[in-house]
Formats: C-alpha cells, sequence, structure tokens
C-alpha cells in the first residue's frame, strides 16, 4: 500500500514536469511540421537562469523572470534563425535546431562551468511537509505539484476557451486561411515559439533544484521527451498529458517493485538462477520509456491521441 | 662589496636559469571525467595531483625533472578513455593517472599491458588512485598497474567491523552503482557480514544505474520500508550526493555507511542531519589529533588554492610522493626501473606509513572511519561540519590487508 501511495505521488510529479516539458514541444512540432531538437536546451537554459537570478535576487523573481527570458530567447530564434531557415525546407530546420543545442549546451559550458551548479531549494520550502509511513515528504515537491498542475489549467483555458487559443490552433492547422482571415500569422508563430520555449524554461526553474543543475541535464532529458511526444501523438496536447503521465508512474513504480523477471515468467519455466531471469523490474526502469515508444511505433504508429502517422 | 653581491646574485640567478632550461619535464596524464556529472570527483582529484606536482617541483623535481599534469576528460566512458590515452602517449606521457570508475580503470590496465608487450622501449605505467574493485590486485593483476587506494575488500573490513561490534544493527540494506564496482560492494558486504554477523539480515541489495538517476526518492523510501537499521554504500560523485539528499529529504536518521560520504557536496546536502548518519571509510582523518603541521598547512593550502573543495584527495600526495621517492632511488624517470623500485617502497604519509606491496602492487595503509560533527578544526563543503573519527575508528594497516591470489609477471 505505501509503495502504491509514494510511487503515485513521485510518478504524478515527475509526470508533470514531463508534460510541462512536453506540450510545449508538441505545440511547436504542430507548427512548424518538425521536431525541436534544440527543446531540451531551453529547459537546462531556464534551470541555470533561475540560479543566477536567485544567486541575485531571490527564488519568487527566478520563477516569473526566467520562463520569461527563456520565452524571449525562444522567439528571437524564431524570428531571426527558424523563419528564415524554413524556405529550405524541413530538413534544414532539423538540422537548424540541431545544432542550436550543441550551441546552447557549449554556452552554459562557459558561462556556467562543466561542472553542477548549487542551485537549491528555496529555504521557505525546505521543510518537510508531512509524515506518511514513516517518511518525510518534501514541501518542495508538493509546490512542484501545484505549479504544474496551475500550468496545466491555465494552458487548456487558453486553449480551449480563449478566442486567443482558438485564433492559434486554426493557425497551427490551416495557416493559409488564418492569413487570409488577417491574422498576422508570422507573429503568432513566434509567440507560439517562445510560449512553448517559456514552458520549458519553467520546467527548468522547478526541476533544475529538484533534480541537479549540470551541463548534462538537457543530454538526459531530450531522449525522454521526445518518447513523450512520439507516444502520445504527434501534435496532440492531451496525448502528451497522458503518455507524460504513463511514463512518469512507470519509471518511478518501476523502481518500487522487488520483483525480478523470474518472478513474473517463472510459469513459463524461467529459472531464478538465469541470466535473464535474475534481471529485476527495478534495474529495468530506465528502459521502459524507450520499450513503450517501441511498442506505440508497432502497434500504433500515430501514437496514443495523435492524428496522422509519424 | 655592493658588486661582488651584485655579481654572485647574478650569477646565481643564471645559474638558476641554467638547470630551469635544462630540467626536462616529465609528462604525467590524468585522464577522469572533467565534466558531467562526474566532474565533482574528477576535477578535485585533478587539482591534488597538480598541487602535489607543485610540491614536488618545487623541491627540485623527480631527478631535476619537472612533472607536468595533463588533463584529460574522458566523459566517465571507457571507450572516451582509450582515445585520451592514445593521446596521452603520442604526447610523450609515460605515467597514466586514473581512477574514477572500475570500467574505465579496467580498460586502461588492458590496453596499457598491450601496448608495453606491442612497444618494448617506450613502457608505460598505470598508477590507479581510486578504482578500487579487488580483481586489479588479484587475479587480474599487472605488473604495470599501481593501486594507492585500498580496495573494496580493505574497506568493507573496516565497515563490517562497526557493523558487528554494533547490536543494534539487525538489518542491513545495499545500494551500489549498477556496474562491476557497485557489485564488487555488495559481494563484499554480503560475504563478511555473513562471516562475522550471521544473524544480521540483508533486507535489501540494490544497484541502480551509474550517473543516470537523478531522484533517489524512490530508493529512499524502498529502504525506509524494508525497516533496515543501516545502509551500505560505494556511491560516488554525484550518485553518493544525490542519494543522501534523498535520504535528508525524507528524514532518515539511520547510519548509511559510505566508501565515498566525502564526495564533494555530500555534507552539505545532508547539513545538520550528516552528525552520527553519515560515516565514511578512508585513508584520510583530517580532523584526527597527532596529525603533523606539515600535513595541516597542505590541507590548509589546499583550501586556500581551491575553496570550492577540501583536501580529499589525500592518495594523490601519497602517489607523487611515492613516485618521486622511487624515480630516485632507482636513479631514473625510466617506468620499468620505477615500478621495480615502487615495489616495496614506504612513505610516511600524512595519516601513517604506507607502503607499496611488492606481490599485487596494491598499497596497504592504515583506514579510518569517520562521521560527520561540528566543531571541528577543518570543516568541508563550506559548511561548519567536518569529519572526526568515530570510537575504535582506526583500522591498522595489518588489519586492512586482506591476502592476494596474484601471480604477477614480470619483465627481465
Amino acid at each position: 500500500m505505501e509503495t502504491l501511495v509514494f510511487a503515485l505521488l513521485n510518478g504524478a510529479i515527475y509526470g508533470l514536469l514531463l508534460f510541462m516539458l512536453s506540450s510545449g514541444l508538441t505545440l511547436i512540432f504542430s507548427m512548424m511540421g518538425v521536431l525541436n531538437f534544440a527543446h531540451a536546451s531551453f529547459y537546462m537554459l531556464g534551470a541555470y537562469l533561475a540560479f543566477t537570478i536567485t544567486e541575485g535576487t531571490s527564488f519568487w523573481i527566478a520563477l516569473f523572470l526566467a520562463p520569461v527570458l527563456v520565452g524571449g530567447v525562444g522567439m528571437l530564434v524564431e524570428r531571426y534563425g527558424l523563419r528564415k531557415v524554413h524556405a529550405q525546407g524541413h530538413v534544414a530546420e532539423l538540422l537548424f535546431t540541431f545544432g542550436l543545442a550543441y550551441l546552447i549546451d557549449e554556452l552554459v559550458k562557459i558561462f556556467w562551468g562543466r561542472t553542477a551548479v548549487n542551485y537549491r531549494v528555496p529555504e521557505i520550502l525546505d521543510f518537510p511537509l508531512f509524515t506518511l509511513y514513516g517518511a518525510q515528504y518534501p514541501a518542495y515537491r508538493i509546490f512542484i505539484l501545484f505549479v504544474a498542475a496551475f500550468m496545466l489549467v491555465a494552458l487548456w483555458y487558453l486553449l480551449k476557451k480563449t478566442r486567443a487559443g482558438l485564433i492559434i490552433q486554426a493557425a497551427l492547422s490551416h495557416p493559409h486561411m488564418v492569413g487570409s482571415l488577417g491574422h498576422n500569422v508570422p507573429l503568432i508563430f513566434m509567440t507560439v515559439f517562445g510560449a512553448g520555449c517559456a514552458l520549458a524554461g519553467l520546467a527548468g526553474v522547478i526541476g533544475g533544484n529538484y533534480f541537479v543543475t549540470d551541463p548534462a541535464m538537457a543530454v538526459q532529458m531530450g531522449p525522454i521527451v521526445f518518447v513523450v511526444v512520439v507516444v502520445g501523438g504527434l501534435g496532440s496536447l492531451e496525448g502528451a498529458f497522458i503518455a507524460a503521465m504513463l511514463i512518469g508512474l512507470l519509471q518511478t513504480s518501476a523502481i518500487s517493485i522487488n520483483a525480478s523477471l523470474a518472478d513474473i515468467f517463472g510459469f513459463i519455466g524461467l529459472g531464478a538462477d538465469t541470466e535473464l531471469g535474475e534481471i529485476t523490474i527495478a534495474s529495468m526502469a530506465p528502459m521502459l520509456p524507450f520499450l513503450l515508444l517501441v511498442l506505440i511505433l508497432m502497434i500504433r504508429p500515430r501514437g496514443l491521441m495523435g492524428d496522422r502517422e509519424v | 662589496m655592493k658588486s661582488t653581491v651584485k655579481a654572485a646574485l647574478a650569477a646565481a640567478v643564471s645559474l638558476c636559469a641554467v638547470q630551469a632550461a635544462q630540467a626536462d619535464t616529465l609528462k604525467m596524464a590524468f585522464i577522469d571525467p572533467l565534466s558531467g556529472a562526474m566532474a565533482s570527483s574528477g576535477e578535485p582529484a585533478y587539482q591534488s595531483f597538480v598541487l602535489a606536482a607543485e610540491h614536488i617541483n618545487a623541491d627540485g623535481g623527480v631527478n631535476g625533472d619537472m612533472i607536468e599534469i595533463l588533463g584529460l576528460d574522458n566523459k566517465i566512458s571507457p571507450k572516451e578513455s582509450l582515445v585520451q590515452l592514445q593521446k596521452a602517449i603520442d604526447q610523450g606521457a609515460r605515467y597514466i593517472i586514473q581512477g574514477n570508475g572500475s570500467s574505465v580503470a579496467s580498460a586502461i590496465i588492458d590496453a596499457v599491458n598491450k601496448h608495453n608487450a606491442r612497444n618494448p622501449g617506450e613502457e608505460v605505467l598505470f598508477f590507479n588512485y581510486a578504482a578500487v574493485t579487488p580483481e586489479f590486485t588479484n587475479e587480474a593483476c599487472s605488473f604495470w598497474h599501481f593501486r594507492f587506494d585500498a580496495h573494496t575488500d580493505m574497506k568493507m573490513n573496516g565497515i563490517t567491523d562497526w557493523i558487528a561490534s554494533r547490536e543494534d544493527i539487525k538489518k542491513v540494506y545495499l545500494i551500489g552503482q549498477d556496474y562491476v564496482h557497485g557489485e564488487a560492494v555488495a559481494h563484499a558486504a554480503e560475504t563478511q557480514l555473513a562471516e562475522k554477523r550471521p544473524d544480521i539480515e540483508i533486507v535489501g541489495n540494490e544497484l541502480h544505474p551509474l550517473a543516470k538517476v537523478k531522484d533517489f526518492t524512490p530508493y529512499v523510501q524502498k529502504i525506509i520500508s524494508s525497516g533496515a537499521d543501516a545502509v551500505i554504500t560505494g556511491n560516488w560523485g554525484q550518485d553518493m550526493t544525490l542519494l543522501v539528499k534523498a535520504a535528508a529529504d525524507a528524514g532518515q536518521e539511520i547510519p548509511y555507511l559510505t566508501f565515498y560520504g566525502g564526495s564533494n557536496g555530500a555534507v552539505a546536502a545532508l547539513g545538520e542531519g550528516a552528525i552520527d548518519t553519515l560515516y565514511q571509510v578512508s585513508e584520510l582523518a583530517a580532523n584526527m589529533e597527532d596529525v603533523s603541521d606539515e600535513q595541516n598547512a597542505l590541507v590548509e593550502e589546499y583550501k586556500e588554492r581551491f575553496p570550492d573543495y577540501d583536501y580529499y584527495y589525500h592518495r594523490a600526495f601519497v602517489t607523487l610522493d611515492m613516485f618521486d621517492k622511487a624515480a630516485e632511488e632507482a636513479g631514473s624517470n625510466d617506468p620499468i626501473a620505477v615500478a621495480h623500485a615502487l615495489e616495496g617502497m614506504s612513505v610516511e604519509g600524512g595519516y601513517g606509513a604506507a607502503t607499496m606491496r611488492a606481490e599485487d602492487h596494491q598499497l596497504q595503509q592504515p583506514l579510518y572511519i569517520t562521521t560527520v560533527a561540528a566543531d571541528v578544526t577543518y570543516p568541508v563543503d563550506n559548511t561548519n561540519l567536518g569529519w572526526r573519527l568515530v570510537e575504535g575508528g582506526v583500522i591498522p594497516a595489518d588489519a586492512a590487508e586482506t591476502p592476494t591470489t596474484c601471480e604477477m609477471e614480470r619483465p627481465d
């Protein structure tokens, strides 16, 4: 029971963080038609900017300022980089974001050094909130939960319930029509790209001190975010949400399971002392998202909620 | 009179200049993670070697040659390390220093063995300052490899002796990194506990991916629900810091018996919670009584030079001191001559004498079990906490010593 409760709590937090990252990516994908390889780099940029702003002022200022700055960088990248490259086709765009990811990586190493920075949880949130089955639960985790849930609701409201959201949705699927109706489509694209990057930046602000802020964080997070977007269905926010929660829960609960492959497949004769039978479920946790990716691509290539093929 | 002084001074200066010009550089390649998740282990070690080399150079160098430490980043990958090794050899380095990661050390031992077999006259020596898998000085021992750190079984001897003396510990949880080192630690803990305290139950034996886990909370919750009284871990670098950080967040107050609790940042992550919960077995006891002033001055100098880190890699200084002494005894900086001279060599380390056992090239030295305390002379991580020797925490060199199965092949 207690294992289940903890796995659910931790899995939900991890899942929401993943969603915050992948929601921006999936929006940008719907718009450009290609995956933005530099997306996880904006996540890293958010964490590092938040670290620097926290050093100078306070965490609360960083919480608002860092995503805005990252969003600004994103908009500049779209306006002066991607828009120019767009004319050359998808391959050029893909290569551009690929190069950008490396560029941001190296810039971060130059500015902040190659080792992890000491980006800490703010003191006001650094206390155990409650005790559950003998283990204290840090308040900061619940704070992440709230920030992520707030963002989720705000995003949903903006896209589904406001006029601006309707225009964005229309511009993503029928840009020429929206343009003919007199809306400034390039401006919409720039805003969407900036907002997507800002969301990644926000994930960096609250995820950077929850995990670790180091130059490897983008490389480590990148593949998982792609898995979320592909499993959820390219371009589908609902799908990305389901996939993010699924992967979050899957990864954290797998660690808590004390079984080996032999315990599960014992009935077909897999012995506990064989090489395969010895593998524990916990040690397979890092592999599970990618297993899911392969399975989804085999069984349902358009993803859980997607409406087009990969 | 004045002019004679001037002339003498000028002569002295020019003599120095001539000597400096004549002194060759002795390149030693330091191959370890200098970027990424594990750089918090590689970088302070690199700085320790640089400082140790500076001391030796200021003292006249090694047979007159000045040591230059080449820092090469291997990103903790065995493959990358072999590229860097080749680069180092091409640049003329005949001495290789590495320590972080037994998987890397194993690849380097293998490559050095092959290189030396194929290139007689251009042999290189490998000084391993931290890769502690016992095999390297047992069945896989090599004449070209010298280990300057106590290996897993030796360190575990210290930990299990301490556990054996604590009647209140009935359940032990083992957690480690999923590679050869983590497996060796778990194996040593299991066999030694079964021997020393058969009544102790091992309630968990967990291996997690190396340098990939960002959040240890699920693991810590598993430890809590297992009802363990103590945890043994061989984790290092970021895996050490994040593990104890998650334990502190969950409010866990059982002893964590570690090899590398002194990893940069672990004490800071735990804060006051580290007192009497974080234990470490190592060759270093900075706040021990009757340490020479000279050694304490070195600890202070290190902190002054590298304020981000603390004096932790005492082995780096032992390694280069012993190398210097061996080379001068051999009267040559040639790797084969140095290797022969190193066998059986002893130096007065700052925390007890260290001897290089000839039969397997395993350094023998006293080990210390320390725990975190306030009010110490040399605090760490820029906190007011530091490492204090526990009662009965001194393990003399002969108690830490374990027999070896090494059958070494020596060149003629």
